[in-house]
């Protein structure tokens, strides 16, 4: 694969994980303050069903099945002909339909920008806050180990 | 001759309007709403979704509502929902090593890397009942501590630095994990099909089980290497993505049970392991699951098969509690033609055994009669 290829692909990735890892309802508001376009067609769904979850033995040996979770895809078609695909978890289903959108959008050149700058970088700004915020406060739970100095020196 | 009796329609359906109606209760009390649930009552929500198999929180918290808070009946509803969707694939397996952890000790190091992380735990309570909570009052903002993102390996690298613990389990190269909801369960059992069973088995259970172990049925001396909880992310493959699709992140717990071995013909003296992981924040779960997990594999590092909670066909057929309620609770149904049938013998092998233990009582009771 060339270079920008991959970092094509390294960055829709990173797109559809800041999509499927923000709520439907900050989706919403934030495409229709930034004035992105939703017409499209859809090409599948948004339908939900599930994805088993793998885990490995041990935490790194041989994989595993650990239980289901409930996942809504959709794939779309604007009115260009570019395609874009969602996965997410849970079953919102007007979320799933955006954000395939989105992926639609972000991989034509003319809306890219928009769509990085007025959707992802704002929902990417608040999910590392929301993670550092459970950081601090995990790390507030922190033992921090003192010796007890017991008798005479 | 068998006859068919029809009956009670108007009955259950009048059942089930009541049913409703208790459900809801005093109407002067507010409704309880979904997210409440779920905010506020987020470990029986994690339960649900763990032995209901399903991650997701909104359906767990209708099901526990729909249930009445019966947590059983919750995770049937939750089980029986699953069956409804189809199913588009299996993720990538999770690196808990990567989780944004929220909760994480060893009992068996004091200083490891990332350190021990309390995290919002039931540990070092009193066990006082709260009448605050009851008034309602505001409850503070947790504290902050700004520090370094720090690497959290597993302790179970740690320890096998030293060459003193077994790997993480391992498959043959061509295994290709089991699914207990595909196949049906076959004894003797893989690992990895084990550890699906136990992962979606009754909480309580397996925590019996578990505890037997430590009281001498199976002794296997364990140390909870590690606990940690926390979100792990989820990606899947698709025909139509050239990469892995990120999914979201779901909440785990996972147990890293160590066990001292002192060897057998199978095995030299080392630590072995126990593995739990399940869906939500539950690390009693987790840790009654690496227990089980580690007496289960008695066979395989030559142990003798002496207590209950290492017979592998009696843990895991009776570990899923929806099968077991169903079968304790169809007692419940009507079997008017099975019981009569059984009273018919009975009444004919006491006739029997009267007449062979007392024969002249049952000759006076026949004169008597005429």
């Amino acid at each position: 694969m060339r270079g920008q290829e991959a970092r094509d692909q390294a960055e829709r990735k990173a797109l559809m994980a800041t999509l499927a890892q923000s709520s439907g309802d900050d989706i919403a508001r934030l495409w229709s303050e930034a004035g992105l376009p939703s017409e499209a067609e859809l090409l599948r769904g948004p339908e939900t069903g599930l994805v088993t979850v793998r885990g490995r033995i041990g935490g790194g040996g041989a994989p595993f099945n650990v239980g289901e979770a409930t996942v809504t895809r959709a794939t779309v078609r604007l009115p260009s002909g570019q395609v874009g695909h969602c996965y997410t978890l849970g079953r919102d289903k007007r979320k799933a339909r955006l954000a395939a959108i989105a992926d639609a959008l972000w991989q034509e050149p003319v809306h890219r920008e928009a769509v990085e700058t007025r959707l992802v970088a704002p929902l990417r700004a608040a999910l590392v806050e929301a993670r550092d915020r459970r950081r601090a406060e995990t790390a507030a739970t922190k033992v921090d180990f003192f010796t007890m100095v017991r008798g005479e020196d | 001759m068998y006859v068919a009796v029809k009956g009670g329609e108007a009955a259950i359906h009048n059942a089930h309007r009541l049913l409703a109606d208790r459900r809801r209760g005093d109407r002067s009390v507010p409704a309880l709403r979904l997210d409440q649930i779920v905010e506020q009552l987020a470990l029986g929500v994690d339960r649900v979704m763990s032995e209901g198999s399903l991650y997701d929180r909104e359906l767990a918290a209708l099901a526990i509502v729909q249930a009445r808070g019966d947590m059983i009946e919750a995770i049937f509803l939750v089980r029986a929902y699953r069956t409804t969707l189809p199913r588009f694939g299996y993720t990538k397996a999770i690196d808990t090593g990567a989780m944004l952890v929220e909760r994480r000790v060893s009992a068996t190091y004091k200083d490891l890397p990332g350190g021990q992380l309390l995290g919002p735990t039931f540990d070092y309570t009193h066990r006082l009942l709260d009448p605050e909570l009851a008034a309602g009052g505001d409850i503070a903002e947790p504290l902050r501590r700004e520090s370094e993102a720090e690497a959290m390996p597993r302790v179970s690298a740690i320890l096998a630095r030293e060459g003193l613990i077994e790997p993480d389990g391992d498959m043959p190269q061509d295994h290709v994990p089991g699914d207990i909801t595909r196949e049906p369960l076959e004894f003797p059992m893989a690992r990895d099909i084990r550890l699906q069973a136990l992962s979606r088995g009754d909480e309580g259970f397996l925590l019996a089980l578990g505890y037997s172990t430590q009281r001498g049925y199976a002794r296997n001396h364990p140390f909870v290497g590690e606990v940690r909880i926390g979100e792990v992310e989820l990606e899947i493959d698709v025909p139509e993505l050239p990469f892995a699709v990120p999914l979201g992140s779901v909440r785990v717990t996972e147990c890293q049970m160590v066990n001292q071995f002192k060897g057998s013909a199978k095995a030299p003296p080392q630590f072995t392991r126990g593995y739990g992981l399940v869906f939500g924040q539950n690390e009693r779960k987790a840790m009654a699951m690496a227990l089980c997990d580690r007496a289960l594999r008695a066979s395989e590092l030559g142990e003798d098969v002496v207590a209950a909670a290492q017979d592998e066909e009696f843990v895991i057929s009776h570990s899923d509690n929806v099968q077991a309620t169903g079968f304790v609770e169809h007692l419940k149904l009507p079997h008017y033609v099975d019981f009569q049938a059984e009273l018919d013998l009975v009444r004919r092998m006491r006739a029997e055994y009267e007449a062979r233990e007392n024969p002249a009582k049952v000759e006076e009771k026949r004169e008597a009669a005429e």
